[in-house]
């Protein structure tokens, strides 16, 4: 991450914007004050946590507002010229010659009915005089470019048939056909794997560098930002709060909102043992309930004092192209910062206890999914039976009072086995046992002592709760229709539970729909530990949420689980999230375990290959840290048809390492190796070998 | 971090009751086209229920020496070919449709033929979709493959079939109008319900034991009301359009009762000889009811899809 060039003028400059959009209730500003400048063959990074207007931004600069939105205040310009005030067709003729967009699904921004080719070439031939063959030419060189294996052929094909990751390099390809002065990406890798987002973060790095490209990225991952920007804007609630180089921001921020961000991040390598996180108390307020003529964070700011209720603070010029919009920025510490008082007694560093006994024993069990066959005979019942072999051989055990992290790539069946437990899948073969109970019996036909020791916390905020009923309602029908309790007694202890997961009473005749984010996954998390389960497993639990919401989640699932020392499983792609709450650790591919251990195990060498490579494709937040750089190449391999051997030898970077290039990976199946007792690796590599990897990440 | 969330209330909680209603309603008068329906509807709602107080004669009485005539003060829209007062006979026809069924002749029901018959589909056709939508597998087959054979007939087949079978009267409008109105309904609750129960608070739901009429009544039927209501009200429209086919057809309430059809039908002899009175008015009047219904339930729709 060189220093970047600052001695031409900025590509895109924008001062004091301000961007409204006109709703029912009025005028809403949902940005104001914003400034900042891109300069060449730099990419700016504006970060913020959702709500805070970012995207506004992003559209703001091309004018796609919509309807009801438009630039109330400010300039943003272009190469020197104004953008602000210009009419559609000029606009039109700036944008496709000069400034491209990256969103976030590649899939709507590639029509599903035309060859990516005809999509690359039109984007020349539309705004150039170039012939068709001319065009289909540096199209194919420009798929090169973005690392597009088998370009030519690429061409003909339609986006689903290519991969997720393929597709957005497609995108990012024809958003550079025309060597735009500025590149604007919004969340260009939010919804794709972290192995595949690794891949396009280095592309997105290379190009910088090849196109004297100036980039905007926007995004809400402070890991990718470390990785890819050189310098760093940080929203809030519509305000630039904080602007400065990438080390600065990381390093030493100045705002007291970057510094609460910081702390609910879970850096790769903390442990709940280790290390607290602390979120950010209150919450991102509405636009229409923002502040005036204060300063907008400090209803939530530790620091704040009656100068920043009366009067606004604006951007100033701490240090060297270091901006904050505090009054105190000079005096604030961050070293110094020290919790609230009602923070440190809920959240104290979690003492291991030691383990228990194994309360979930599971062995060879296999969930498999139905595919009939596109033949003819299927047709009449009598094709041949396909099935996705969503969860296959997998044996683990997860001890009482203990936190199992599943981790893996989006389609390694980690979703499946919880619902495999829970009972909303019968698995084909293998047994699973928990607490003296059978798990193969679907949920209907489980006892009802067995469904209140086994509950679920979901993904989903916006529908984990059903919209037409109340908070008190929805926490109350697990007492009643398991508890058996009175009604009379339910709404004391719906209350109860309501404080456990530190909302008040006043929560109980909320429907969801007024609720934040945060909020409705607690009250998730309450109706989960309704009916005071052993077991809970938690599908994603943070991963819609906001990072400083997430922090808050994160340290109430342990503290409850500390009060009743409940039995977690807890699912999730993050791997730092995962290594800090998690106890132990078990990584899929494929359907397939591939290794478990205590998690601290996973994270340090002996690595299994795929662990390996998971980690180093971890964005973490700090510019600093060195991580190994291994790249996955290709894409998964489809269940349906699971590669023989080892499930990951198609794609796997160390098998060079054996005897014939790992001949034995594509046809024996690997063997469990014992590194301790507990920890286990699925992999022909000699544990001897495993050991001399160096670790991934090593941060100075 | 309970605390400065309380102090954050929104501000929908700090509202009374009153004023949450309000919110709801104020829906209605935020598009003019919903409004312009709903006025339309009221009018004709109104008349239903104060008919008796709206005009000095009843719908039967018939006046040999003023047959056929032009609207004058005597008889606001005129008379028939038999000098009954088009105007009562057009109220008391509305209150058929609208707020009363006649089970008997000394017994009826509040609320309207085309309500009944709509309610009753809603009823039907919501089980089966949700039956259809979340059970899946043979189930979903079954029903959905009978109810596509019923709507292979043309609607208005279906609904004569159903009356010459059963005989015309009140209660047998609102079977037909029930039958013929399933299919259409169940389909609709079936693609709501097979969106719903993707949803995590089924999965939630599920994992609790809950039996399955639970999830589909309770869990996944309140998520579906909103297009449910607006697809209802278009029903109505369409209910009150084939009474007064079955009407016209003479299919309808046996005479003499006030139905419009069977007015529009009778009247229609007289539009060449001078007098259109006798069927014009019925017609207006089906015309109007069904546009207020159809701009009602447009309206409604834009107006909450916009600010979604």
């Amino acid at each position: 991450m060189s220093n970047p060039q600052k001695t031409h003028a900025p590509i895109l400059k924008v001062e004091h914007a301000a961007i409204s959009y006109e709703t029912r209730y009025g005028d809403v500003e949902a940005v104001r004050d914003v400034s900042f400048d891109v300069h060449r063959a730099t990419t700016f990074g504006v970060v913020g946590e959702s709500g805070c207007g970012k995207s506004t931004v992003a559209f703001g600069i091309v004018d796609f507002l919509g309807a009801n939105g438009k630039i109330v205040d400010g300039s943003i310009k272009f190469q020197g010229r104004e953008l602000v005030g210009r009419s559609d067709a000029e606009l039109r003729k700036l944008r496709g010659d000069q400034i491209s967009m990256v969103y976030q699904d590649p899939m709507q921004a590639l029509n599903p009915s035309l060859t990516l080719g005809d999509q690359l070439t039109e984007v020349l031939t539309i705004h150039r005089d170039i012939s068709n063959q001319e065009a289909r030419e540096r199209s194919i060189e420009m798929l090169k470019r973005v690392y597009m294996p088998d370009a030519a052929n690429v061409m003909d094909r339609y986006p689903h048939q290519i991969s997720g990751g393929q597709q957005q390099r497609v995108v990012i390809a024809m958003a550079l056909l025309n060597n735009p002065a500025l590149l604007i990406m919004d969340e260009p890798t939010t919804a794709l794997d972290v192995t595949v987002e690794a891949v396009v973060l280095d592309l997105i790095e290379d190009l910088k560098r090849d196109f004297d490209t100036a980039i905007v990225y926007i995004t809400h991952d402070l890991g990718v930002v470390a990785r890819v920007c050189n310098e760093v804007g940080v929203m809030y609630a519509g305000e630039m709060v904080e602007v400065g180089s990438v080390e600065k921001i990381f390093g030493e921020p100045l705002h007291p909102y970057t510094q609460g961000l910081m702390r609910c991040v879970p850096k790769l390598g903390s442990t709940k043992e280790g290390s607290i996180l602390y979120p950010i108390r209150g919450r991102v307020p509405a636009p229409k309930d923002r502040p005036k003529g204060a300063c907008i964070f400090a209803p939530r700011c530790d620091y704040a004092t009656d100068r920043c209720l009366s009067e606004k603070p604006g951007l100033i010029s701490y240090r060297e192209g270091h901006l904050s919009r505090c009054f105190y920025s000079d005096e604030i510490n961050p070293e110094d910062w020290s919790p609230s008082s009602d923070m440190i007694s809920s959240f104290s560093p979690q003492e291991t206890a030691p383990a228990g006994e194994p309360i979930l024993k599971i062995d060879d069990l296999k969930t498999y999914y139905d595919q009939e066959s596109k033949s003819l005979l299927s047709l009449v019942g009598m094709g041949e039976k396909l099935h996705v072999k969503a969860v296959d051989k997998v044996s683990l055990e997860v001890p009482k009072g203990k936190t199992l992290g599943v981790v893996g790539e989006s389609g390694c069946g980690k979703s499946t086995l919880a619902k495999t437990i829970v009972g909303l899948e019968t698995p084909r073969g293998g047994t699973a046992e928990f607490l003296g109970f059978d798990l193969s019996v679907p949920v209907s036909d489980r006892d009802v002592k067995l469904i209140q020791d086994l509950q679920m916390v979901f993904q989903n905020p916006d529908s984990t709760m059903n919209p037409s009923y109340t908070v008190g309602q929805q926490i109350g029908r697990p007492l009643r229709h398991l508890g058996k309790m009175h009604p009379s007694e339910v709404k004391e202890e719906v209350i109860r539970l309501l404080n456990a997961v530190r909302l008040d009473g006043s929560y109980y005749k909320r429907l969801p729909r007024q609720l934040s984010g945060g909020e409705k996954q607690r009250v998730g998390i309450a109706r989960a530990f309704a009916s005071q389960p052993e077991l809970v497993l938690c599908d994603e639990p943070v991963s819609a949420l906001d990072v400083s919401v997430q922090a808050a989640v994160l340290n109430l699932l342990l503290d409850i689980q500390r009060d009743h020392n409940t039995t977690m499983m807890f699912i999730a792609h993050d791997l730092s999230v995962v290594r800090f709450f998690s106890d132990y650790v078990a990584v899929m591919y494929l359907g397939h375990l591939v290794e478990i251990g205590p998690a601290e195990n996973i994270y340090s060498p002996p690595y299994q290959p795929y662990t390996e490579a998971l980690l180093s494709a971890v964005p973490i937040p700090d510019p600093t840290a060195e991580q190994k750089h291994i790249r996955l190449h290709g894409t998964v391999p489809s269940a349906l048809n699971p590669p023989s051997g080892c499930p990951f030898h198609t794609r796997c970077p160390r098998r060079d390492l054996l005897p014939d290039g790992g001949k034995i990976c594509e046809t024996e199946e690997p063997p469990w190796q014992y590194n301790t007792e507990e920890h286990r690796i699925y992999c022909h590599i000699p544990l001897e070998e495993l050991r001399t990897f160096d670790p991934v990440v090593t941060s100075r | 971090m309970a605390a400065a969330e309380k102090a954050s209330l929104p501000k929908e909680q700090q509202k009374s009751r009153l004023a949450k209603l309000w919110d709801r309603v104020s829906i209605i008068f935020e598009s003019k086209v919903a409004l312009i329906g709903l006025i339309i509807v009221l009018f004709w709602v109104f008349v239903a229920i104060f008919a008796p107080l709206l005009t000095p004669y009843t719908p039967t009485e018939q006046d040999y020496t003023a047959q056929n005539q032009p609207p004058s003060r005597a008889h606001p829209l005129g008379t028939d070919s038999l000098g009954r007062d088009i105007w009562a006979r057009l109220i008391y026809g509305a209150r058929v449709v609208l707020v009363m069924l006649p089970i008997s002749d000394t017994f009826w029901l509040p609320l309207g033929t085309a309500i009944w018959g709509v309610l009753l589909g809603l009823i039907v056709g919501s089980t089966l979709g949700l039956m259809g939508g979340y059970l899946g597998g043979w189930v979903d087959e079954v029903v959905m493959r009978i109810l596509d054979a019923m709507m292979a007939f043309p609607v208005i087949l279906l609904y004569m079939i159903i009356i010459a079978a059963v005989g015309a009267s009140a209660t047998n409008v609102v079977l037909a109008i029930a039958i013929v109105g399933i299919p259409g309904i169940a389909r609709l609750v079936r693609s709501l319900t097979l969106d719903i129960k993707t949803r995590d608070y089924i999965r939630a739901a599920e994992t609790r034991g809950e039996n399955v009429w639970y999830i589909m009544f309770v869990e996944i039927l309140p998520n579906a009301r909103g297009p449910i209501i607006i697809d209802a009200m278009l029903r109505v429209g369409y209910a009150i359009f084939a009474m007064g086919t079955l009407g016209f057809l003479g299919l309808g309430m046996p005479p003499p009762s006030p139905d419009w059809g069977s007015m529009v039908a009778k009247g229609r002899q007289f539009i060449l000889s001078g007098s259109p009175w006798a069927a014009l008015w019925p017609s207006v009047a089906i015309a109007s009811l069904v546009v207020g219904l159809n701009l009602f339930a447009d309206g409604l729709r834009e107006e909450s899809l916009r600010y979604q």
